[in-house]
């Protein structure tokens, strides 16, 4: 029987990459000294650069067709606009 | 046997039949329209979440007052490792290697497991606290300590806290449950010697779910315990 061995990207990288971060967000939450609204960006912020990651390499997104990631991308204004409509609600 | 090595590119392009349309197998694409409505119901909590919180004057409990962070921060790696041990165990079938395969997916399931072990410990500590989904508890000793600083742990608040956090978390929890299921049946199946390098579809399929698990816990854990 023939097995083919595929080249995979280096996900051990992409994990050590994502505890990293994770560590940085604690610290950055509890040690650092930012203004409240700088702070949530910075959260937000890497909070997104890990769910992409995850995404990109674990769900493998980087490598599949536009056809497929439209999929999954099509509903991510849609969950904005939803929040945001809510969100500003008294001001309409 | 032989091996043979192939792209990058490779790897989505397993060698069974792909549908028209999306250009992928029918459980795949039915997989990812399913991410994508599950996209749209943890909107709704966690919108929900951050609209009642931001659009109160009233003070909200702060980060680490009342829920344990380092042990949620531990939780969240152990999550992420379950995440890289699936990916593992998605490549060892995609090389044809079902014994690898075996050991990830079971390395996988430990995770998840543990993971929902230490979150259910987490709730019963809350509980025993006085952290309910109605708030704190009358006489127990959170709402001691919020009536002696009700800034710090967001007094006025704490029923809109408990409810969102137990819905939030708890529907997030039910979601790995489900994933943890779905994997010891695909463990089985592997161990009965389903599963080769011509047909991995099952793990693929319950891959994508288990990273997106991971992916909202991701978004969970900096809006609800570091915010």
């Amino acid at each position: 029987m023939e097995t083919t061995a595929r080249k995979h990207p280096n996900y051990v990288a992409i994990w050590v990459y994502l505890a990293v971060l994770t560590a940085i967000e604690v610290g950055v939450a509890f040690i650092s000294h930012f203004p409240k609204p700088v702070l949530m960006l910075i959260l937000v912020g890497l909070a997104i650069w890990k769910a992409l990651l995850v995404a990109l390499y674990f769900m493998h997104l980087k490598f599949e067709r536009w056809r497929l990631r439209t999929v999954f991308i099509v509903p991510l204004p849609l969950a904005v606009i939803l929040v945001l409509a809510a969100i500003t609600e008294k001001l309409w | 046997m032989t091996h043979a090595h192939a792209s990058t590119a490779d790897l989505m392009r397993p060698p069974f039949p792909a549908e028209p349309g999306a250009g992928v197998y029918s459980n795949k694409l039915g997989m990812w329209v399913f991410l994508a409505s599950d996209v749209m119901f943890f909107t709704a909590l966690i919108g929900t979440y951050i609209i009642l919180r931001f659009s109160t004057d009233l003070p909200w409990a702060q980060p680490g007052a009342v829920l344990n962070v380092p042990l949620t921060a531990f939780n969240t790696f152990l999550l992420i490792c379950s995440s890289v041990s699936m990916v593992k165990a998605y490549a060892a079938i995609a090389d044809g290697d079902r014994e690898r395969l075996k050991f990830w997916v079971l390395m996988t399931i430990l995770g998840g497991a543990t993971f929902v072990g230490i979150q259910v410990y987490e709730y019963v500590k809350l509980v025993g606290h006085g952290f309910t989904p109605n708030g704190y508890r009358e006489g127990s000793e959170l709402a001691t300590l919020a009536a002696a600083e009700p800034l710090k742990y967001g007094l006025q608040t704490a029923g809109i806290y408990g409810s969102t956090f137990f819905t939030m978390t708890g529907f997030h929890g039910f979601h790995v449950t489900c994933g943890v299921v779905c994997m010891t049946w695909v463990y089985f199946k592997a161990l009965r010697g389903g599963y080769s390098q011509q047909d991995y579809r099952g793990v693929e399929v319950i891959g994508l779910y288990w990273h997106f698990v991971d992916l909202v816990w991701i978004i969970l854990f900096t809006i609800v315990y570091l915010i």
